[in-house]
C-alpha cells in the first residue's frame, strides 16, 4: 500500500516529440485514480514511466516515500495488468498467477494460500489447471488480474485493461474491478479512453489532453463543474452542446446570453455576479444534453423555454436524443420518451441553466 | 409485380454462382491431386530405388538382367556389412558428434543472438540484425578456401573437431534469422509482464520466450540438424583419414575404390545414414507444426 506521486514529469522522445509535457499529481493511499483522454494524450505513457517500462526524461516519480527513477520495475513493487493480458501462454491459470511469488523465492505453501485466495476473489477456482489459450476473454482478464493480486504489491497499474472485451463483458468487469479494489484497498492507477469506464470506477479522476493534466477532481466535481471545455466536452455522454453566443444585459435589467436573434437566455441570479465581467463579449455556451429537456409548463426558478426545429429523433427507450441545428451548430436534448418530437416541426424545450456553463472562446477556461 | 421480378433476377446469379463455385472447387482439388501425385511420385522414386538396390547382391546388380526395380533374391548382406564394418562405425560416430555439437553450439548462439536483437534494443541492433542475414547469403562453396587457411592455422585439418567449429558458421545465421522472426511474434507485454513480475532478461528468455518459441527452436534445431549431418564440401576438403571422416564422406571414399561402385553397399549406407533425419523429422514434426502462442493475448 502506498501514495504515488509526479513531479515535473517530462517524457520526450528521439526525435524531441514530447508525449508528457510535465505533469503533477499526487494519488494516496487506497486511492483509486483514474487517468482518461483520447489517444495520444500521455496517459498510457504516464503510467508506464510509473512502472518503470518507460525512461523518464525529466522529474521524479515518487512510490512510496522514494523516489524510484532509476529502479527497475520488479523492484518497485507494483503489478500491471495489460490491455491484451500478457499471460504466459505456456503456463497454467495456476503457474500464471505464481509466476512473480516464485521468482521472488516464496515459499511453496505461501505461493499456493496466496493463488487460492486470489482465485476464490476472481472465481477462478474451477479453472486453476487450464492454458490461457483455453479461456475466454474475460476469463484471461481475470487471470491477468489474479496475476497482480496474489503479488499484494504496493500500486496496481491497469493499461486499458477491458478495452479488448465486448460491451456487456466490459461492463460486467468493470464491477468486478470496481469489487476487487473495494476488498484489497491497494492503490490503483487506471487508464483508459472510455469516460464511462472512468466516472464509475474512479474515486478522482486524471483529465489529460495533449500531454497536460486538464483537470483531476472527483467524478462528480469533473461532471458539474469542469475546468475547461475539454473535460467539459470530454465528459458526460452525449457530449455536451457547445454554442457561440454574446453576454448582454436583459431587458429586466439582468444578465442574458445570446445565442441568436431569438435565443436569448437570461442567466439565474445566482451566476449573474461571476458572468457581469464578461459583458458584451463573445463567450461560449455550454449546456449537457440532460439539462435540455421537454417543456414543462409549471418551471422552475432558471428554467426557459426555447423552441428549436428538429432534425433527427433518436428514440432509446427510457429517453429520446433529439438533435437539432443552431446556425448551424449542432445542437442534443434528452427529452422523455413519450414527447412528441417529428424532424422539421419545432419543438418545446426546456433549458435548465441553473447548469450552464460559460467558457472563454480562445482559452476554453471556464469561467 | 415489380417485386416478383426483382427477386427473379436475384434468384439466378446466385445459383450460377453456386454452381461455378463447386466447379471451381472440383477442378482446384483435381489440380491439387494431379500436382501433389506428380510430387510424390518424383520424390519417393529415388529413395525406393536406393531400398530396392541396397537389398540386392552385387552379383545381382551387375547382372543386368530383368526390371531393375524388383528384386528377385532379396538379401540384408549390404546392411550386415556396413554394421559391422569399423569405418562405418566410426564415420557413423564421428557423424553424431559433430552433428550433436554443432546444432548445440548453434542452437546457443542463435538463441541469445535473436533474444537481444529482437528485445534489447541496443544501438545498432537493426544493422546487425540485416548483417545477420546477408552472412547467411555468402555461399559455403565461396568460403571453403579462406577458411581452409584459418583451419590450418589452428592445426584442425584433417580432424574432424573443425567440423565443429566451421557448421556453425553455416547454421548460426539462418538460426538466428529464424529465431528472430519468432521471438519479434511474442509480443511485447509479455516481457514486460514478466519484468514486472520480477524477472531478468536471462529468466524472460528461459522462463518465458524459449517454451513460448519452440516451434522456433525446432525448426531451427532441424535446419542446424540438417546442415550439419549433410554437410558434403567442407568434410570433403578439410579431412582425409577414415579415422576421421563423416558418413557424407566416408561413403564415397570408402566404398568407391577407384572405379568400382560398390553401388548394394552405398546405397544400404545411404539408407542408414538418412536414417536420424528421418527419426527427427518424424518425431518433431507435429510439435514443429503446433502453434504455442495461440491464448498468450487476444486471440
Amino acid at each position: 500500500m502506498a501514495e504515488v506521486s509526479c513531479r515535473k514529469v517530462i517524457k520526450e522522445y528521439d526525435g524531441g516529440v514530447q508525449a508528457v509535457k510535465g505533469i503533477d499529481l499526487d494519488i494516496a493511499d487506497h486511492e483509486f485514480v483514474v487517468l482518461v483522454g483520447p489517444s495520444g494524450c500521455g496517459k498510457s505513457t504516464t503510467l508506464r514511466m510509473i512502472a518503470g517500462l518507460e525512461e523518464i526524461t525529466s522529474g521524479e516519480i515518487w512510490i512510496a516515500g522514494d523516489v524510484v527513477n532509476d529502479v527497475p520495475p520488479r523492484d518497485r513493487d507494483i503489478a500491471m495488468v495489460f490491455q491484451n493480458y500478457a499471460l504466459y501462454p505456456h503456463m497454467s491459470v495456476f503457474d500464471n498467477m505464481a509466476f512473480g511469488l516464485k521468482l521472488r523465492k516464496f515459499p511453496r505453501d505461501e505461493i499456493k494460500r496466496r493463488v487460492d485466495e486470489a482465485a476464490r476473489i476472481l472465481d477462478l477456482v474451477p479453472l486453476l489447471e487450464r492454458k490461457p489459450r483455453a479461456l475466454s476473454g474475460g476469463q484471461r482478464q481475470r487471470v491477468a488480474m489474479g496475476r497482480a493480486i496474489v503479488r499484494n504489491p504496493k500500486v496496481f497499474l491497469f493499461d486499458e485493461p477491458l478495452s479488448n472485451l465486448d460491451a456487456k463483458l466490459r461492463v460486467q468487469m468493470r464491477t468486478e474491478i470496481k469489487k476487487v479494489h473495494q476488498t484489497v484497498r491497494t492503490t490503483t492507477i487506471y487508464v483508459t479512453h472510455d469516460q464511462i469506464e472512468a466516472m464509475t470506477l474512479a474515486d478522482r479522476v486524471v483529465v489529460m489532453n495533449g500531454g497536460h493534466i486538464e483537470q483531476v477532481g472527483t467524478p462528480q466535481e469533473l461532471y458539474h463543474h469542469p475546468a475547461t471545455r475539454f473535460v467539459a466536452g470530454f465528459i458526460g455522454s452525449p457530449a455536451m452542446n457547445f454554442l457561440p453566443c454574446r453576454v448582454q444585459d436583459a431587458a429586466n435589467g439582468n444578465l442574458a446570453v445570446k445565442v441568436t436573434d431569438s435565443i436569448v437566455l437570461p442567466v439565474p441570479p445566482a451566476r449573474a455576479d461571476r458572468y457581469a465581467k464578461y459583458k458584451d463579449k463573445s463567450m461560449i455556451l455550454g449546456l449537457r444534453p440532460e439539462h435540455l429537456f421537454e417543456y414543462h409548463e409549471q418551471g422552475k426558478p432558471g428554467w426557459t423555454r426555447v423552441d428549436l426545429p428538429v432534425d433527427v429523433v433518436e428514440p432509446m427507450g427510457m429517453e429520446t436524443m433529439v438533435h437539432f441545428f443552431v446556425d448551424g451548430v449542432p445542437v442534443c436534448a434528452r427529452v422523455d420518451p413519450a414527447t412528441h418530437a417529428e424532424p422539421n416541426e419545432m419543438l418545446p424545450l426546456t433549458a435548465d441553466l441553473n447548469q450552464m456553463h460559460l467558457m472563454h472562446p480562445e482559452t476554453g477556461q471556464v469561467v | 409485380m415489380s417485386t416478383s421480378v426483382a427477386t427473379a433476377g436475384r434468384r439466378a446469379p446466385t445459383t450460377a454462382h453456386k454452381h461455378s463455385l463447386h466447379r471451381s472447387r472440383m477442378w482446384a482439388l483435381w489440380g491439387s491431386y494431379i500436382a501433389l501425385g506428380v510430387f510424390v511420385i518424383m520424390f519417393l522414386i529415388p529413395p525406393f530405388y536406393t531400398l530396392m538396390t541396397s537389398l540386392k547382391s552385387s552379383a545381382e546388380i551387375s547382372a543386368q538382367t530383368g526390371s531393375p526395380w524388383i528384386v528377385h533374391h532379396p538379401t540384408l548382406a549390404n546392411f550386415w556389412y556396413l554394421i559391422t564394418y569399423p569405418n562405418f562405425q566410426r564415420y557413423y560416430l564421428n557423424s553424431i558428434i559433430v552433428t550433436v555439437l554443432t546444432v548445440a553450439v548453434s542452437m546457443v548462439i542463435s538463441v541469445l543472438a535473436a533474444f537481444s536483437l529482437s528485445r534489447m534494443g541496443f544501438w545498432g541492433s537493426q544493422t546487425l540484425s540485416t548483417g545477420v542475414f546477408l552472412t547467411y547469403l555468402v555461399p559455403s562453396s565461396l568460403l571453403f578456401i579462406p577458411l581452409f587457411q584459418i583451419v590450418g592455422w589452428l592445426g584442425l585439418i584433417n580432424n574432424f573437431w573443425c567440423l565443429v567449429l566451421l557448421y556453425p558458421t553455416l547454421a548460426v545465421p539462418f538460426c538466428t534469422w529464424i529465431m528472430i522472426g519468432y521471438f519479434s511474434s511474442i509480443p511485447k507485454e509479455l516481457d514486460e509482464a514478466a519484468l514486472i513480475d520480477g524477472a531478468g532478461y536471462l529468466q524472460i528468455l528461459w522462463k518465458i520466450f524459449i517454451p513460448v518459441a519452440m516451434p522456433g527452436i525446432i525448426a531451427a534445431t532441424i535446419f542446424a540438424f540438417t546442415v550439419a549431418w549433410g554437410q558434403f564440401l567442407y568434410p570433403l576438403a578439410y579431412l582425409y583419414t577414415s579415422n576421421q571422416m563423416v558418413l557424407t564422406v566416408g561413403i564415397i571414399s570408402d566404398l568407391i575404390r577407384g572405379d568400382v561402385f560398390q553401388w548394394g553397399k552405398i546405397m544400404a549406407a545411404c539408407l542408414l545414414a538418412s536414417l536420424p533425419p528421418i527419426l527427427i523429422y518424424a518425431f518433431l514434426m507435429d510439435y514443429y507444426v503446433a502453434g504455442l502462442t495461440a491464448g498468450a493475448t487476444k486471440g
